[in-house]
């Protein structure tokens, strides 16, 4: 039964599903851009403020599990959240059409996230999930004038059900077996050696959820989807929903002893190594920035796949730290691409001729794309190296010599083409100047959160240890 | 704490150069020459004020020691010591930086506060690497370097021949470093999770590591994965595929840097962190490097004769010179290890010379094809007169600095591995064939046209007089050098004389 202090452990997820009425309430009543933004922001802030109360949960509500790992996960996905909607206002000021449902997929797609990462039921996990997935087909598809912006909601709903899917069919064959839906019920059930239908069920259920986090072989629909979305919905994509699917992920896999299993683990560790130099690879002669970060998004789930094959506690740690770096560095990326694009004029600017010599006309800009693209090809002093580190660390501890040298080779690959954006935003001839953020870009709120990032980027790479602390404060309870 | 400042002061001087743009053309330069000459200055006061003297097998190696916690997690520290020999590459560094910096003062014209960040970031990180004894700090400042000199290389650099941009040098520069500066991050991170197992204590410190009890087939791996690292960077001939392009299409400071330090800091981590932290893998493995040494010197020799881009060939000479500093490394001996040292020195005053002087011609005759050269003797007054001095102490004419490292190696090696030494001697006289190949397609011959080209102003004489001093001053009297790194060669060379080696020269012979 739900107690007071259980309210107390749901009061983010509460907090976060009312703003989201009281921002439908407010659209019925008046529409107003600026007001919905705000309190939408003002939501996630409160949601953000109250985590700590609900650490450490003296007991968790009904089927959810609040540790550290969700309270990590949570206060990631709302401060990336966050991000998104100080962006999308910039971005959608020139949209024509109804601007304020937006922030309202926003929220209700957040709130899925935090369930979900902290989901210890496999109902749970599942309705969770949707409650992610189900507002992110109308935030690709938003700008449902365009034609690209369309195909991508309704490529990434198809492939979505796909996913789903399999993902149920690998719940029921679990289910056939244990009898128990609830992650310690399995657990317990498990004691003994899987048999071939459990090992198919988990199989299926890592098929499903590799879907969500283009896994390569499953990764067909990301730079399609990355492309046509209006950006917000891809940072959005990129960052809140990978990260809440990939808690969950290594929560299954702590949680049950069958993902342990030999066979398990070999499938992981090939779709790991296919995954990091298959996206590095595509990634290589992409001349659209959307796609390319799409693909660079891919690679480094692949990298981070090492923590699922290993499955230890390090690999909690890791896990927490390489997401906390993937996160700033990402958010920067597509920041400065929703930044350009902003605001919104029909097509996103994506391609990387206008790029070209950002750094002659807004130093500071393209200073901060340089620097999350150094964090994200892992170059030392960003915090994308100690994302890297901390991978590379646990390959070598649990010696997986087959990932550390995919890790290697794949970072070798991906430097080509971060290298290849970076010179071309101090290339000296003029690009075509068809699009360009406003001059008093850096005194609004995105510029600054960008920059923000940036600062953010640089200080974890130099000094991580706050980072470390609290990531292993979080993971070791 | 002087320590810690001699690697701020570029990071620092470099962000007052990018901001120093906006007040003028000169600002940037003369705030970049400063920084350098600071650095050098700091350097030679410790020189002259450190007391070298070092008693053998004193517990204490470092005249200088600064340590701060830094991730605790893994028991990484800033760990910042200095040596002689950290010494004399710091001098270097500044002194070189300086020459940089005035040997781009005409060459580079637009862009020119950034053009001196990336600049000083290049020297700032190297004179981190020659600091930093903690080996997570030192793998920092390893990579951190690479990222400047990429966009110096690709934003500054020349398109050379077809097919040959400046981006592509670049980009195969920084790739080739970055994925064997990865190989070497997962040799330093096996190192300390089997120091971690042994101990239960994390550490990524020097002294520490080196008396980690390694089991046996994998301490060869993780020597190898540091040797390919040095080997790539110095470069030893399979892995110098990065080097002629980006030596060819960097603008004349980046090749002066390139040439003069950054190849030095491969020979550094080789004689402080590679050797030291596996002396019997090393000492095993010493034949192959050895052979690898040699191939080097013949192979870049060789090339060198066929080039027609006139920094094609300095290039390819580094490679070979530096192939006898490395068969001096892995020879056992203290005299070749000193006379290591000294090589490394006098090449880094010779090629920076030849360097700025091929820089020079380019801005009189805008080419470094040799074949649109000759002639340019009767042409320009002065300067050729100082590259026949160059090339001369480039093929190891006895006064000059070259031909002490030289012989000190050839000498020093010779009782471990005769044949090596032999051998090696060839290419000596390969030098001589490639540098008066140099002398006479460029200078002499029938010249392509009659006009009169102007000499070197002042700023020109002032570079070459210095070098030139220089490379005779070390080449007549090195003892100073000698003093500095008596200590350090001593025990380097200490590590390999328990007879595993003498049995392994007998494999060579």
């Amino acid at each position: 039964m739900l107690t007071a202090a259980h309210l107390v452990t749901l009061l983010p997820l509460i907090l976060v599903g009312s703003t989201a009425v009281i921002a439908m309430l407010g659209i019925a009543w008046q529409r107003h851009h600026a007001g919905t933004a705000l309190v939408s922001a003002a939501g996630l802030v409160a949601a953000l403020l109250t985590l700590p109360l609900t650490f450490p949960a003296a007991s968790s509500p009904p089927l959810m599990q609040v540790d550290g790992l969700a309270v990590m996960a949570g206060a990631l996905v709302l401060v990336s959240a966050l991000v998104t909607v100080i962006l999308s206002h910039h971005y959608l000021t020139g949209y024509i059409g109804p601007r304020e449902e937006f922030y309202l997929l926003i929220l209700c797609a957040t709130a899925g996230a935090l369930a979900l990462v902290a989901s210890d039921h496999l109902a749970m996990l599942f309705i969770s999930l949707e409650l992610l997935s189900m507002p992110l087909y109308g935030m690709l598809a938003y700008s449902f004038r365009a034609e690209r912006s369309l195909e991508a909601g309704i490529k990434y709903l198809l492939l979505s059900a796909a996913a789903t899917a399999f993902l149920l069919f690998g719940m029921a064959l679990i289910y056939a077996r244990t009898g128990a839906l609830d992650l310690p019920g399995i657990a317990r059930a498990l004691a003994a050696a899987p048999d071939a239908w459990m090992l198919a069920g988990a199989a299926l259920m890592v098929v499903g959820l590799g879907f969500k986090l283009s896994v390569v072989p499953f990764h067909l629909w990301t730079p399609d989807v990355y492309q046509g979305g209006p950006a917000p919905a891809t940072i959005f994509l990129a960052t809140v929903s990978k990260l809440a699917v990939f808690v969950v992920l290594l929560r299954l896999v702590l949680a049950a002893p069958v993902f342990h299993s030999e066979w398990l683990q070999g499938l992981v560790t090939v779709l790991a190594l296919l995954t990091m130099l298959g996206g590095n690879l595509l990634a290589l002669f992409q001349a659209n920035l959307k796609r390319l970060l799409g693909y660079s998004s891919i690679a480094h789930f692949g990298y981070l796949l090492v923590a699922i094959v290993a499955g230890n506690a390090l690999a909690m740690e890791t896990t927490g730290v390489y997401l906390v770096t993937y996160l700033v560095t990402t958010l920067a990326a597509f920041g400065v691409v929703t930044l350009v694009s902003s605001p919104f004029s029909g097509e996103d600017a994506d391609g990387l001729p206008l790029y070209r010599g950002l750094f002659w006309r807004r130093p500071y800009l393209a200073a901060v794309m340089t620097i999350s693209f150094l964090s994200l090809a892992g170059i030392p002093l960003t915090a994308g190296f100690i994302g890297k580190f901390y991978v590379i660390a646990l390959g070598v501890a649990d010696a997986r010599w087959w990932l550390v040298g995919g890790v290697i080779a794949g970072s070798a690959i991906g430097l080509y083409y971060y290298l290849r954006v970076m010179v071309t935003l101090y290339l000296p001839e003029p690009g075509m100047r068809a699009r360009d953020v406003p001059n008093d870009w850096g005194s609004r709120l995105g510029g600054i959160t960008l920059i923000a990032l940036a600062v953010i980027i640089l200080a974890l790479g130099i000094y991580p240890t706050p980072m470390i602390d609290w990531v292993q404060r979080l993971a070791g309870s | 704490m002087i320590l810690v400042w001699l690697i701020l002061i570029p990071f620092l001087g470099g962000i007052l150069c990018w901001q120093a743009d906006r007040w003028g053309e000169q600002a940037p330069r003369w705030i970049a020459l400063a920084t350098m000459l600071f650095v050098l200055v700091i350097a030679l006061w410790l020189w002259l004020t450190g007391d070298f003297a070092l008693p053998a097998g004193a517990q204490n190696q470092w005249l200088l020691e600064w340590r701060a916690d830094w991730i605790p997690r893994f028991g990484i520290e800033i760990h910042l010591a200095i040596d002689g020999l950290s010494l004399i590459l710091i001098a270097l560094t500044g002194f070189l930086g300086a020459l940089a910096v005035l040997c781009s003062w005409h060459e580079i014209a637009h862009r020119i506060g950034f053009f001196h960040l990336n600049l000083l970031w290049i020297l700032g990180g190297v004179v981190g690497v020659f600091l930093a004894l903690d080996l997570f700090l030192f793998f920092l400042f390893w990579e951190v370097m690479l990222v400047p000199m990429y966009f110096l290389i690709a934003l500054w650099g020349h398109s050379g021949s077809p097919g040959q941009t400046r981006i592509r040098a670049a980009t195969r520069f920084f790739i080739y470093t970055q994925a064997s500066g990865l190989l070497m991050l997962v040799a330093i991170l096996s190192l300390v999770f089997i120091h971690f197992g042994n101990t239960g204590q994390w550490s990524f410190s020097y002294e520490v590591l080196r008396q980690t009890d390694v089991p046996e087939p994998m301490a060869y791996w993780l020597m190898l994965g540091f040797f390919v690292a040095f080997a790539v960077k110095l470069p030893v001939v399979p892995f110098h595929g990065w080097l002629p392009g980006a030596h060819a299409q960097a603008p004349t400071a980046g090749s002066v840097d390139l040439a003069g330090i950054l190849l030095k800091t491969a020979a550094y981590g080789m004689l402080r962190f590679g050797l030291p932290l596996f002396p019997e893998q090393s000492a095993n493995f010493a034949p192959v490097a050895m052979t690898l040494g040699l191939v080097s010197i013949i192979y870049g020799a060789v090339l060198a004769c066929g080039q027609q881009d006139i920094k094609r060939l300095i290039a390819y000479t580094s490679i070979s010179h530096m192939g006898f500093v490395l068969i001096a490394i892995y020879s056992g001996s203290q005299l070749a290890i000193q006379g290591a040292i000294v090589l490394m020195v006098a090449h880094a005053f010779s090629s920076a010379g030849l360097f700025i002087l091929s820089g020079q011609l380019y801005e009189r005759i805008h080419t470094r094809d040799m074949r649109f050269m000759g002639g340019l003797w009767g042409r320009i007054p002065v300067l050729p007169g100082f590259t026949l001095c160059f090339v001369a102490a480039s093929l190891g004419m006895p006064a000059t600095a070259n031909f002490v490292g030289e012989f000190m190696i050839l000498f020093g090696t010779f009782p471990r591995a005769p044949v090596v030494a032999v051998i090696a001697s060839v290419g000596l006289v390969l030098a001589a064939i490639y540098s008066l190949i140099l002398m006479q397609r460029v200078h002499f011959g029938p010249s392509l046209q009659k006009d009169r080209l102007a000499g070197p102003d002042a700023r020109e004489y002032v570079m070459m007089l210095t070098l030139l001093a220089l490379v005779i001053l070390v080449g007549l009297y090195p003892q100073p050098l000698l003093d500095l790194t008596a200590g350090l060669s001593q025990a380097t060379a200490g590590l390999f004389v328990d007879g595993s080696l003498s049995a392994l020269a007998g494999e060579v012979r």
